[in-house]
């Protein structure tokens, strides 16, 4: 595949920058993001696109990034875990980072990034969600540490507080 | 509770921000300059002979720097990877321990056996270079059950190994068991597996090494839960690095549940060429790769039979098990299936006369060691099982039976038969609480209401006691630890009166930044934010044992909270000073140190401040500074306990489980923060469900390939296979350490394998099913309900 050594043109944004880039056509997007871009939030938890841990958001939306090639990405809007925060430290996270934090919805922290990244495209699609809805939503992101409890109800927290950020702006 | 971030309180993390915004800091994130990356070819063979290894395509590929092997390591006199525990047995002689190169020399002997570590300027390389690396195998018939691998003629695995037996260890008085069983008026008996599981912690294995030449020092940054004992293993054993030379960090790591407590090959080999090379070489480990690579876990075929007399009370308990040690001793592998697990079987009940006798099997699979719960749900399982199926053949209600032979409160501190004394602990009390939580009355309408829409429903309860806080030294040498299991934690004051702790637990989700970080606030007064919890560094903290077997909190939080008093007793020196009292008459309370019965007092501010400006300061008797270290060796084990209930239903037409509620009341001791304890539950709860339902590490007995070898075919619980758990603390104080605490890291996957099963083959009981083996898949369940040739349920 890459014996050829040529590279195509990457032009997208990521996290709001615009980034502009030769790169070889096989990267995967998590490769880009981790090794060129080092935004080493974005994890790899598996091979098999099973766990999630990858999981950023493209114009808006979850996908796996190690189940992507960065070309995909052509004219795309790539946002990561790093680019979810408003602001620094506690006060400046988005209302679905502080919901995890205030319900213990991590130990370890490494599915935390997907896990977020996920939930917080579920709670734009499902404003409203009950646990069973959240559950169901997750069964495409592993964690070994926390029995999913704390994840779930930090979804609905979440998911809660982005509901009255957005009733507010109303 | 007046200090808001002391012990008892519920304060959220220090260690979110970092994670939830994507700037942790695990190996696999890390790049140094100059890296090159490095493959492991492995084994696709359960046991072949090498006859030869061709690398000479691979070594023409551009940018590939090195294809190392067995041969090479033999030629760097690079040592095996030794074990660090020594069992003996029966008879009083030393286990057979082969030895474990860190790359195959002359056999392999499961599949993923590590056999050359190809080494390249680009990861893409270095795998397009292992592709070319043509390895002559001569396959050997391989043996991968424990059945088969103990039968006459198997094949072996070492030539110096007979019988594929690493030991035949026993524990407790045969003859007094057999004549208890003589005597009996029932025998309940019970043959059950106990299933090999994965522990695959979310993040995979990484390494990364670097050698310095100009001052001849290496760094290994490795996802390891003890890298102080990696040092020592790795530096000492295998590549004979002074210790002053050589320094592990592991930094965020992304769970570990055992997986991480073992010095692995892989650590050795990337150390290893990063020094051959002079170059920084980094592996990432796959999660297939780490299917077959990681320590597995379980793994028993056993035997039990428990004697009872005519009311149910117990005489004797027997237990013969065979475990499954993989092709290879890992680190704490004998330990596990014999200390950790006999020692246990008297679980909460006054049973007289136990015995237990465990052989260690070699077979063609992964080295098993410990994995969350370690023995002790392996022991759970049995005896709770075994105490299910007596009462059942007995007519004597589950409940019931378990409190005529429960140890009572009052009995602590109580001597079992099988080596431990418990220190306290109230198991009736956590049974109680527990029932009452999962209207255990009240579900004799449930059952009847899941009858009529064709369901069987089941409930299930079990007690148990863990021994944790491992461990006294005295004793664990004894048993054949090769190292001691004190911990070691160091509290810097710092001239502010800010403190900085080095602790040699090591802290992969479990919280201690805030826990540990809770304690000091609590001694010293000051808030936890001026806390900071340093770890996993060999540089920055001077020595440690590391984090598993529920030990942080037990060892490490007491030996925190010694240096810590430490730190006061030096405090109360200065101020005695100071304000100008006998250091006897000055006490430290509320942040302050004052002279008692006087107003004249001074802050842990001032105090500080003195020690580092001495202007005014007792130097004839003190020397400047604040700063103590402390090493905590406990003089027992710590025994949490606890009962654990769950309902289940099982769906008669597809044998699919649903876990629909879980009750855990447990005994742990003192609680440091409540929101910490859980989580913990939570998650080894799932763990343990995970077993009963789902996971399975399955081979092939033919070829010894591993079936569930990805997450494609290993069954992780996922969030929608489990129900939201009620979690309680019933504690009694643990005795022999200050704060009071025994551990929770491991309790909740202690209890809940047995929990579950119990409940499902309740549910199942009305079809004659006295026994399901983990997991309970629908397939499994379903043969069971349709061999039963009952194809509605009774009413």
């Amino acid at each position: 595949m890459s014996e050829g050594s040529g590279t195509m043109l990457l032009r997208c944004t990521v996290n709001g920058r615009p980034v502009e880039m030769e790169i070889a056509p096989e990267t995967l997007l998590v490769d880009f993001l981790r090794e060129t871009l080092a935004l080493t939030g974005t994890h790899v938890g598996c091979d098999t696109s099973q766990c999630g841990a990858c999981v950023v958001h493209l114009d808006g939306l979850s996908v796996k990034s190690c189940t992507m090639l960065a070309l995909s990405c052509e004219g795309r809007a790539v946002t990561t875990i790093e680019g979810l925060a408003t602001g620094p430290g506690v006060d400046g996270l988005h209302p679905m980072q502080r919901a995890f934090h205030l319900n213990h919805g991590l130990q370890c922290g490494f599915c935390t990034p997907g896990m977020v990244m996920s939930a917080v495209d579920f709670a734009r699609r499902q404003a409203d969600p009950t646990e069973a809805d959240v559950r169901h939503w997750l069964e495409g992101n592993l964690c070994r540490c926390t029995g999913y409890q704390n994840i779930v109800a930090s979804v609905l927290a979440g998911a809660a507080a982005m509901r009255a950020e957005a009733g507010g702006e109303a | 509770m007046s200090n808001p971030t002391g012990i008892g309180a519920r304060i959220l993390r220090k260690e979110d921000l970092r994670f939830l915004t994507g700037r942790g800091s695990y190996v696999a994130d890390a790049k140094r300059p100059g890296m090159a990356y490095g493959v492991f070819l492995r084994s696709p063979h359960a046991h072949a002979a090498l006859r030869g290894i061709d690398a000479s395509a691979a070594l023409a590929l551009p940018g590939v720097l090195a294809v190392l092997t067995g041969a090479e390591l033999g030629a760097d006199k690079v040592g095996g990877i030794p074990c660090g525990w020594g069992i003996t047995d029966r008879h009083g002689a030393p286990m057979k321990e082969p030895a474990h190169p860190a790359l195959a020399q002359g056999k392999v002997r499961h599949v993923g056996d590590p056999v050359a570590f190809v080494v390249a300027e680009t990861l893409e390389m270095a795998r397009q270079a292992a592709e070319l690396v043509l390895v002559e195998y001569e396959t050997l018939a391989a043996v991968v059950g424990l059945l088969e691998a103990i039968r006459p003629g198997a094949p072996l695995l070492f030539d110096e190994v007979p019988g594929n037996l690493c030991a035949d260890w026993a524990l407790g008085d045969a003859a007094a068991v057999e004549a208890a069983f003589a005597g009996a008026a029932h025998v309940a008996r019970l043959s059950l597996v106990n299933n090999r599981l994965v522990g695959n912690p979310m993040e995979p294995r990484a390494a990364i090494a670097e050698y310095e030449p100009a001052t001849d020092r290496t760094t290994l940054w490795s996802t390891s839960q003890f890298p102080h004992v990696v040092r020592l293993l790795l530096g000492q054993f295998v590549l004979g690095i002074p210790q002053h030379k050589l320094r592990v960090v592991a930094p965020d790591v992304g769970g570990g549940f055992g997986v991480k407590q073992f010095h692995y090959a892989e650590e050795a080999v990337v150390t290893w060429a990063a020094r051959r090379l002079r170059r920084p070489v980094k592996w990432v480990c796959e999660r297939s790769e780490g299917f077959v690579s990681d320590a597995h876990g379980r793994d028993h075929v056993t035997e039990a039979a428990l004697a009872l007399d005519e009311q149910g009370h117990f005489l004797a308990l027997r237990v013969s098990t065979l475990a499954n040690m993989g092709g290879y001793l890992s680190t704490f592998g004998p330990n596990i299936p014999t200390n950790l697990y006999g020692p246990l079987l008297a679980g909460v009940y006054r049973t007289p006369a136990i015995f237990c006798e465990v052989k260690c099997i070699f077979t063609n699979t992964v080295p098993v060691d410990a994995y969350r719960g370690a023995g002790r749900p392996e022991a759970t399982f049995v005896l709770e099982r075994l105490v299910d199926v007596a009462a059942a053949e007995m007519g004597i209600d589950r409940v019931t039976i378990r409190r005529r032979n429960m140890i009572p409160k009052e009995a602590y501190p109580y001597q079992t038969p099988v080596m431990m004394e418990y220190d306290s602990g109230d198991p009736a009390g956590c049974l109680d609480r527990a029932l009452a939580l999962a209207d255990w009355d009240g579900f004799a309408a449930r059952r009847a209401e899941a009858a009529k829409r064709g369901a069987w429903r089941g409930i299930g309860l079990a007690t148990y006691v863990e021994a944790c806080g491992l461990a006294p030294s005295r004793i664990a040498g004894r048993l054949g630890a090769r190292g001691g299991l004190y911990e070691s934690a160091t509290v810097r004051v710092h001239p502010t009166g800010d403190v900085t702790v080095l602790i040699g637990t090591h802290n992969h989700g479990q919280g201690h930044e805030t826990t540990f970080a809770q304690i000091v606030s609590d001694k010293l007064g000051i808030p936890a934010e001026r806390i900071e919890i340093v770890f996993g560094d060999t540089d920055r903290v001077q020595f440690g044992m590391g984090t598993y077997g529920s030990r942080s909190l037990a060892v490490g939080g007491a030996a925190l909270s010694k240096a810590t008093d430490k730190v006061i007793l030096k405090g109360r020196k200065i101020a005695a000073h100071l304000l100008e009292a006998a250091d006897t008459d000055v006490v430290f309370e509320g942040g302050r140190f004052s002279v008692a019965g006087t107003d004249r007092s001074k802050s842990f501010e001032e105090i500080c401040g003195a020690a580092y400006v001495p202007h005014d300061y007792p130097l004839e008797i003190l020397e400047p500074g604040l700063e103590e270290q402390a090493f905590y060796d406990p003089v027992n084990f710590t025994f949490p306990g606890g009962a654990h209930i769950a309902e289940v239903e099982v769906d008669g037409a597809t044998g699919a489980v649903r876990l629909l509620n879980y009750v855990a009341v447990d005994d742990i001791g003192t609680v440091i923060n409540p929101m910490i304890v859980s989580g913990q539950l939570h998650g080894g709860i799932a763990q343990g469900a995970g077993q009963a339902l789902c996971e399975t590490a399955l081979y092939d007995e033919a070829s010894g390939q591993l079936l569930s070898g990805s997450f494609m075919d290993y069954a992780m619980p996922r969030a929608d296979m489990l129900p939201n758990i009620t979690v309680e603390t019933h504690s009694t104080r643990c005795t022999h350490n200050d704060l009071g605490v025994k551990g929770c890291g491991e309790v909740g996957t202690i209890g809940s394998p047995a929990t579950v099963t119990n409940a499902i083959v309740d549910a199942l009981s009305p079809l004659g099913v006295t026994h399901v083996d983990m997991p309970a898949t629908p397939n499994r369940l379903w043969r069971l309900i349709a061999n039963a040739q009952l194809p509605v349920a009774a009413e």
